[in-house]
């Protein structure tokens, strides 16, 4: 997963060579913001739901600290055992450490279900390389787990993947009858695969949507019941959660659960919401607080509600770019609108491209049901970015003249005539491949007088 | 007898003069005193949807010594409009986007004429003015539909108006998006053109001569027959 870099227009670009995987791309995810739309119209409090939503999730962030050692001590009072990370490496340095205590020298197998900050703190490869298999339990996340590609979508990991990939990955790693592609058949020899790492792992990671500070519990998310299965097999239990989990209070779960499973697929509660509070009996439970850069976001102020974020997808479903675009174009572990914002705070060089993958239509922030203004943050980061020196040097020249040219009426007047001028009369300056509107597209035909030059001829009144 | 400036966008001034004097002529009929500062230039959104915000000081400058003096200001474009709202701290009279000068300031309810051909025609709502101007709701919100633009197109007789299948999706312009994008703007516009195909208009019709002109440059490659127009060509009476 370590290739050459290739910048977000690049990867759209390759993608969009295969124009009819790209639409049937664009029509599946068009598809499930539709069934969104259907159960999120059909609440009439749906509005207010959101305003609440954004409004717990602000005042947590404003208290962060206070609820993050509340929810601190109330588990371990739970008899959890708590850890903090500042960093990626800290995060999977403590995995690491716990599942080698619980395991000895024996190769311990672990199994995991779906958890967005573990991909971000690249888990997987970090276990792997120190002798620890570990098994992606979620459908979609094992497929690309066979695949060594990265999921593509926060919740439908595998949904850049046809039934046809899916089976002929299937007959390479499990087996299956080759150009079979029955999902029911498919999905069973899933099942019988990934039932024998159930029964066999001695420890189970799992991701963490809700922190609740007042009971010390938490609470993960599934459609497959797969984290429930893998940790009450398993005789540890790793949570990892970011920082920006935390929610007050156990009354507030009710306004998250209702807009996360309509948000992310339109189904009115996610099929398993699984309440984690204590270890039962012979079982340890280990919960690790992860920051890794979200404290640093958390004190810019154009970009801090970036982590109210609930992780339900709307965002990327919606986005006309990320549905023509694919997951893999963003190059980071969250892709689509709400990546494009959290990636620069992670890495600034590397993700310099991202918050320009956008047309600022703005349907991500009105979609988003705990209300981050996303289109506004980035359109901030563009500034920012810029400023840190990390726009094209090209592009910096343009705008500086652009700027120059309009902000000066008579160099703007002339500049007008001279370039319609061109255009009239030596159309192949313009009419070329190196010009990447007319590749795609004629230019628009200029008129042999600007509105100005019409105006001061017909209206003028001196 | 109200007083208005007219902001006429730097492109819109260069490519589609006839879109700024069907604006300033509707706004005439409409019994508007039109006043056009001539050393406007532009309001300095390419520059700020960019990343260089800070390079249009210039632009802000330029803009308010043209239109400072004003209580309205109005513009064919949402986009623009959003963009001095937004950003230039500089303005103290209120700019307004030509379709919510008309419904909500002017309070247009008759169009001094009734008439016009025959028309089948698909509405393009750009971004910008919907979801940034708030000039029709959106298929994201839980809300009552309404559309400022569709209001007003209704007052012309024999306008069929039809609605594309995704009624508000993005045609992919986005300023310089459109050439630092340039495959996925083009397949974006693409998309959006095929829904207004479908529908079989003869004109898309628009308060947005960016996404329009785009949509057009792919007509033209595509050589189809059907038209882009500014929504300030259909209101106004030609034969007047
Ligand atoms: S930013 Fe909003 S819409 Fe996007 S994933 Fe997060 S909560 Fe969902």
């Amino acid at each position: 997963m370590s290739q050459r870099f290739v910048s977000h227009a690049q990867a759209a670009s390759q993608f969009l060579t295969d124009e009819a995987r790209t639409d049937w791309h664009d029509e599946t995810l068009w598809f499930i913001r539709q069934k969104r739309d259907k159960s999120a119209h059909a609440l009439p409090e749906w509005e207010a739901l959101r305003e609440l939503a954004s409004g717990i999730k602000d005042h947590a962030l404003s208290e962060l600290s206070t609820y993050l050692t509340q929810f601190e001590q109330n588990a371990l009072a739970n008899g959890i055992q708590v850890h903090w990370a500042a960093t990626a490496a800290e995060h999977n340095q403590i995995v690491l450490d716990i599942i080698r205590q619980q395991t000895g020298p024996a190769a311990p197998r672990v199994v995991k279900s779906k958890s967005m900050l573990t991909e971000e703190c690249h888990l997987n490869e970090f276990l792997i390389k120190h002798g620890v298999e570990v098994v992606d339990t979620d459908l979609g996340e094992r497929i690309v787990q066979l695949r060594q590609e990265a999921p593509s979508h926060i919740v439908l990991p595998a949904i850049h993947l046809k039934k046809a990939d899916v089976s002929a990955t299937f007959q390479q790693h499990l087996g299956t009858e080759a150009g079979n592609e029955d999902p029911q058949y498919l999905t069973e020899a899933a099942r019988h695969h990934l039932r024998e790492k159930f029964v066999s792992a001695s420890v189970a990671i799992t991701g963490v949507n809700f922190a609740i500070a007042e009971t010390g519990g938490f609470v993960v998310c599934t459609n497959e019941g797969n984290a429930d299965l893998g940790v009450h097999l398993a005789d540890v239990h790793i949570a990892c959660l970011g920082i920006e989990k935390v929610i007050p209070r156990q009354e507030h779960l009710g306004v998250f659960l209702r807009l996360l499973a309509r948000s992310a697929t339109g189904q009115p509660i996610t099929t398993y919401s699984s309440h984690f509070v204590r270890p039962r009996a012979g079982q340890v439970m280990h919960i690790i607080l992860v920051d890794n850069g979200r404290s640093t976001q958390l004190g810019r102020p154009e970009f801090r509600n970036s982590l109210k974020c609930i992780r339900c997808g709307a965002c990327f479903n919606t986005c006309p770019v990320y549905r023509r675009s694919g997951g893999h174009s963003y190059h980071n572990a969250v892709a689509g609108p709400i990546g494009s914002i959290l990636a620069p705070n992670l890495d600034m060089r590397k993700n310099a491209d991202l918050p320009f993958a956008s047309t600022l239509c703005g349907s991500c922030t009105n979609v988003c049901p705990v209300k981050i203004n996303i289109h506004e943050q980035l359109w901030h980061w563009r500034q920012t970015l810029t400023a840190e020196g990390l726009a094209p040097p090209a592009k910096t020249v343009a705008m500086k003249g652009m700027a120059w040219v309009l902000g000066h009426p008579t160099v703007y007047r002339l500049s007008g005539r001279i370039g319609r001028w061109v255009m009239q009369h030596v159309p192949a300056l313009v009419n070329n491949r190196l010009n990447p509107w007319y590749k795609g597209r004629d230019m628009p035909s200029p008129p042999t007088q600007s509105f100005g030059e019409w105006y001061d001829k017909n209206r003028s009144r001196v | 007898m109200m007083r208005v400036a007219l902001f006429v966008p730097c492109y819109v001034d260069q490519f589609y003069p006839a879109v700024a004097i069907a604006t300033l002529e509707l706004l005439e009929q409409l019994g508007c005193q039109v006043v056009v500062p001539r050393n406007q230039t532009c309001c300095g959104q390419p520059m700020a949807n960019s990343g260089f915000a800070r390079e249009a000081a210039g632009c802000d400058q330029n803009f308010r010594q043209n239109f400072g003096e004003f209580d309205h200001i109005v513009c064919p474009s949402g986009s623009c409009v959003l963009h001095v709202r937004e950003h230039n701290p500089l303005l103290t009279g209120q700019v307004w986007e030509l379709c919510e000068f008309l419904t909500d300031v002017l309070q247009v309810r008759a169009l001094p004429h009734r008439s016009g051909r025959p028309l089948r025609i698909g509405i393009h709502q750009s971004c910008h003015g919907q979801r940034g101007l708030r000039l029709s709701s959106m298929s994201e919100r839980n809300e009552p539909y309404f559309s400022k633009m569709e209001a007003l197109l209704k007052l012309v007789d024999g306008i069929d108006i039809t609605t594309p299948a995704r009624p508000d999706e993005c045609c992919g312009f986005g300023g310089t998006f459109c050439v630092t994008q340039e495959a996925l703007s083009v397949k974006m516009g693409k998309d959006r053109l095929a829904q207004h195909q479908a529908n079989q208009v003869d004109y898309i019709v628009g308060g947005d001569m960016s996404c329009l002109m785009h949509l057009e440059g792919i007509l033209r490659r595509q050589q189809s027959p059907i038209q882009v127009r500014h929504v300030a060509q259909l209101l106004v009476d030609h034969a007047l």
